[in-house]
């Protein structure tokens, strides 16, 4: 694709658009420009053929209809979109909403929000160790009031796969309306709204391969599910997403969503080998490495590990030809370390020192290796660089240290 | 985030990494920061009798610019009096290294491990201000 010396390892932050996807798009930015709302000529007749064919593909890959698949900006705002929207419309019946602490930040902000200003009331349920939500304290924090339960599928910090299935049959049978954000989850693992009595999901262009600015939300016709608008507008997409719909970004999210129907299967053997590789790599050359979330229930295309005695943003400056993102949240303003890893109970100390590598369709075996080099030369300098390492192989436990916090 | 070269340098090549023996009369240890916070350093300096610092070295835990922070102090120290290198303050630090905002508590971590050094000396030799 590019020449660039850089490896890109930060597929859970956004994935290169695909070719091919970029080739199905790039005609509805030229002489197929058409608005896909006008009803009275080719141009527009053209353009909602486009988006329908779009509308279909998505659906596919989750087995639903296309009528029930909603374009948006992206999974932000279909969560928004859903959260909101199911609240506002079921409100004054039922006010009580269940989540999780290591959800995506759209999602813990809409639920907030609604606290704060629509008398909801919200349960952010815990994760047990290995990141995964506890399906007996989800059962027992349901309530008669309750409205919605919004669990996402795929985490995109630890790559975990929640218990979908299992959500949707208690949901099912308690009544509940179930919202999953399945951004990271699409085209990684199989997903089925019917078979998970899923009623609303969130899907996201840019984690797919496909444009960044679109996404889609899933709203269940059997059962119906109703979703109150956020924007008036002209009654696009079955009223609940006013405003012109782009036919090149729905086109490219289509085409996105086709490629990895078709290939899903291939593509996670080849990442599973990729992921075994690298991790093999380091554990072989690193002790004290520590992977966080389950290692049994997470797409092969992540991995969130602690490097102890190694502070995570001194590796990455380090280990400059690669691209990762780290636990440490030392890179944005706050000094506090990742939340997620906090909720799985990760030492603070060990939150300190995570990276997320983040493993894609385009990652080759040769970069592979050459980030387990690099990553391990790394962290061995680091460690001689530590005095945390020092006491420890001098066997002075760091935890009985009565450090002065700043 | 654009680091300076300083920093880079620092960060890449760190001068005086290491331990000097902490049991040493001559030596005086600073150990400052926590694991929780995500930086800890360790600076170490040896005095002569003239109280003149004639070696320093650090190990640190913590991002680039705690690292960068502590490499930096090992120099400034170094040839100094230990009152002199009391004097140092973490503006300085922040300064030479030109510290983005949210790093500027890696350069007040690296005055407060000379001023631990330095206390940890005096206090082993019986020093009184």
């Amino acid at each position: 694709m590019k020449v660039s010396k850089n490896i890109y390892l930060d597929y859970q932050a956004t994935t290169p658009l695909d070719p091919r996807v970029l080739e199905k798009m790039i005609p509805y930015f030229n002489d197929r420009f058409g608005n896909p709302h006008s009803r009275n000529h080719s141009y527009g007749w053209e353009a909602e053929e486009a988006t329908e064919i779009a509308r279909e593909h998505v659906a596919k890959i989750i087995n639903a209809s296309p009528k029930e698949v909603v374009f948006t900006s992206g999974a932000t705002e279909s969560n928004n979109l859903a959260i909101k929207g199911i609240a506002d419309f079921y409100g004054d019946k039922k006010n009580h909403i269940i989540t999780c602490v290591t959800e995506h930040k759209c999602v813990l902000e809409s639920c907030r929000f609604l606290n704060e200003n629509e008398n909801f009331e919200i349960t952010y349920l815990p994760v047990r160790q290995d990141g995964l939500i506890d399906l007996d304290v989800l059962q027992k924090s349901i309530k008669e009031n309750t409205l919605l339960i919004s669990i996402m599928g795929v985490h995109n910090e630890i790559g975990v796969i929640q218990p979908l299935k299992e959500i949707g049959e208690l949901c099912r049978k308690n009544n509940i309306f179930f919202h999953t954000d399945c951004a990271q989850a699409i085209g990684k693992i199989k997903i089925d709204v019917d078979e998970m009595n899923i009623d609303a999901m969130s899907i996201s262009g840019h984690k797919i391969y496909g444009p960044k600015g679109v996404g889609a939300l899933y709203v269940r016709r059997k059962p119906r599910v109703r979703i109150k608008a956020m924007m008036s507008g002209g009654g696009q997409e079955r009223g609940m997403r006013s405003g012109t719909l782009s036919p090149a970004l729905c086109v490219g999210l289509g085409e996105a969503c086709r490629i990895c129907y078709n290939e899903m299967d291939e593509e996670n053997k080849r990442l599973i080998y990729l992921k075994n590789r690298f991790y093999d790599g380091i554990t072989s050359k690193c002790k004290d490495v520590y992977l966080n979330g389950s290692s049994e229930f997470r797409i092969p295309g992540n991995l969130n590990i602690s490097f102890a005695y190694v502070e995570g943003e001194s590796l990455m400056m380090g280990i400059k030809d690669l691209a990762v993102s780290s636990g440490s949240a030392c890179t944005s303003a706050s000094l506090e370390p990742s939340y997620v890893l906090r909720a799985l109970g990760v030492e603070e100390e060990l939150a300190h020192t995570s990276l997320r590598i983040g493993i894609g369709r385009f990652t080759t075996e040769k970069e592979i290796d050459k980030s387990v080099n690099d990553i391990v030369k790394e962290v061995n300098r680091l460690r001689s660089l530590s005095p945390l390492w020092e006491m420890a192989q001098e066997g002075i436990d760091i935890s009985k240290i009565e450090w002065a916090e700043h | 985030m654009a680091y300076s070269k300083e920093l880079i340098d620092h960060y890449e090549k760190p001068r005086n990494v290491g331990s000097l023996d902490k049991d040493s009369e001559k030596v005086g240890t600073g150990l400052v920061g926590a694991p929780a916070c995500g930086d800890v350093m360790k600076l170490q300096i040896k005095v002569d009798d003239k109280g003149i610092i004639e070696d320093a070295k650090f190990k640190t835990f913590g991002c680039g610019s705690a690292i960068a922070s502590s490499s930096l102090i090992t120099e400034w120290v170094k040839g100094k009096n230990i009152n002199e290198a009391n004097q140092i303050k973490n503006t300085e630090i922040a300064k030479h290294l030109a510290l983005p905002p949210v790093k500027i508590h890696c350069s007040v971590l690296a005055e407060d491990a000379i001023k631990a050094a330095v206390n940890d000396y005096k206090k082993k030799n019986r020093i009184n201000e």
